[in-house]
């Protein structure tokens, strides 16, 4: 078996999202850490077009940008199967992938602050109430008894974003106006192999702490 | 199967919907086109797609599929005896899906900002669009079409921008095939099979459509 190695940064969502994916496979792979600020020749070899990380490379062949990396996963290690087998459930589950993929208020309750922060805040509870409500519904996860590829997609909210919110001091994601939400990315992050395989919540808060601090600065 | 209700949610200029055509056309699935109104969206659309209200939206007997590159999956799924429209090797589809990620990211936002931006901006986006055909002719290479020796994922869902590039070099005051002969001949090689020419719509034709579209937005 060719082996897997998996280009990330440590407080990179994204690159979670794999690590995640991989241990629920039982794929051993080697993780290097890259310093974002000083691109490894590797990196930029293997990912020209957009030079960022994740990328993935198994054998020498990289596959970047983390959704397509979690459908290559997928396929190419079919057992504990993280998509619904049925093309319509396939593409429901794909449906909602994209949705918090092209939800652009993520992006701009990131950058705000002030009122843009506030405007922010409510279209993403907006966003997220559909979410809630026509993704989500009565199923204790997206994947229904057990996680799949679409609550790995959402699987930041239980922690990155929390931190996020508590940098910013803004909330959006409580059990008050996001129930059934709230309480899935709170069972999303207890989860053994999720738990295991994040940092601890101080480092994310110190880390979403700077990153506010930097935007703040330009 | 000949039992399949197969409709599609479209509005003719939409160069996702004609992703979707162009699909349905290469595996051969007979379905009912129906023009939508966007500004007095239907009952039919918003029962459809309630999430996005937006077009295209394949209904296969009675169930809906929306965003257009999951529905070319779906169709490459749903009916999967015929053409194949991803490779089967996941390194090669995983490819596939990147490239055409690829145009969804830089094609249509950089190509809307031509038609739709002046001075500055306009260059700046004329210089990414430019960019980004190039990077797309490397992808190419010597293969007649990116999915190889036949229509594929990439080609879905690159060919039927070919029919707004008129609009963008005529707004935007440049000449695409100056700077991309490749991929000028690769769409034209493209156009020359038929379930492409019976999908994608004519540039004049959406050129007028663009200029009325700039009227409305008080761009003209």
């Amino acid at each position: 078996m060719a082996e897997v190695k998996l280009y990330g940064f440590w407080p990179s969502l994204f690159s979670h999202r794999i690590i995640w994916a991989l241990k629920l496979k039982g794929v051993e792979y080697e993780y290097i850490e890259e310093d974002l600020s000083n691109k490894s020749e590797s990196l930029l070899k293997y990912n020209p077009v957009y030079k960022k990380i994740p990328v993935l490379v198994h054998g020498d062949k990289p596959i970047a940008e983390s959704l397509i990396i979690l459908e290559y996963i997928e396929e190419t290690w079919p057992e504990n199967p993280l998509l619904p087998k049925d093309p319509y459930e396939r593409a429901m589950a794909r449906f909602w992938i994209q949705y918090g993929a092209n939800t652009g208020a993520f992006s701009s309750f990131y950058r705000g602050s002030g009122e843009e922060l506030e405007k922010a805040a409510t279209e993403l509870l907006e966003s997220l109430k559909i979410l809630e409500q026509q993704g989500l519904g009565d199923k204790k996860f997206f994947g229904g008894e057990s996680i799949n590829l679409v609550d790995i997609s959402y699987g930041a909210l239980g922690y990155w974003f929390a931190a996020l919110e508590e940098a910013k001091g803004v909330k959006v994601l409580e059990p008050r106006t996001l129930p059934r939400l709230h309480a899935w990315a709170k069972n999303f992050v207890e989860l053994p192999v999720v738990k295991e395989n994040i940092p601890a919540y101080d480092k994310m808060l110190a880390y979403a702490t700077d990153s506010m601090k930097m935007l703040a600065r330009n | 199967m000949a039992s399949d209700q197969v409709t599609l949610l479209d509005l003719w200029a939409s160069p996702f919907g004609m992703r979707v055509r162009l699909a349905l056309a290469e595996k051969g699935v007979k379905y009912e086109y129906s023009e939508q109104d966007l500004v007095n969206k239907s009952a039919l659309l918003l029962q459809m797609n309630p999430v996005h209200k937006k077009i295209p939206v394949l209904v296969h007997n009675g169930k809906p599929v929306c965003e257009s590159l999951i529905i070319v999956q779906y169709i490459d799924e749903a009916w999967k005896d015929k053409a194949p429209l991803l490779p089967s090797d996941p390194y090669q589809r995983a490819q596939s899906r990147f490239w055409a990620d690829f145009v969804d990211k830089k094609i249509y936002d950089l190509g809307r900002k031509i038609w739709t931006e002046k001075g500055e901006d306009q260059e700046a986006a004329k210089k990414g669009f430019i960019d980004s055909l190039k990077l797309l002719e490397g992808e190419l290479g010597d293969k007649p079409y990116f999915g190889g020796e036949t229509i594929g994922y990439v080609d879905i869902a690159l060919v039927p921008f070919y029919t707004w590039f008129y609009a963008y070099e005529t707004t935007g005051n440049f000449n695409i095939e100056a700077e991309c002969p490749k991929m000028i001949a690769y769409c034209k090689r493209c156009l020359q099979k038929e379930t492409v020419s019976k999908s994608l719509e004519d540039p004049k034709k959406v050129y007028d459509f663009v200029v009325m579209l700039r009227k409305k937005f008080g761009l003209e």
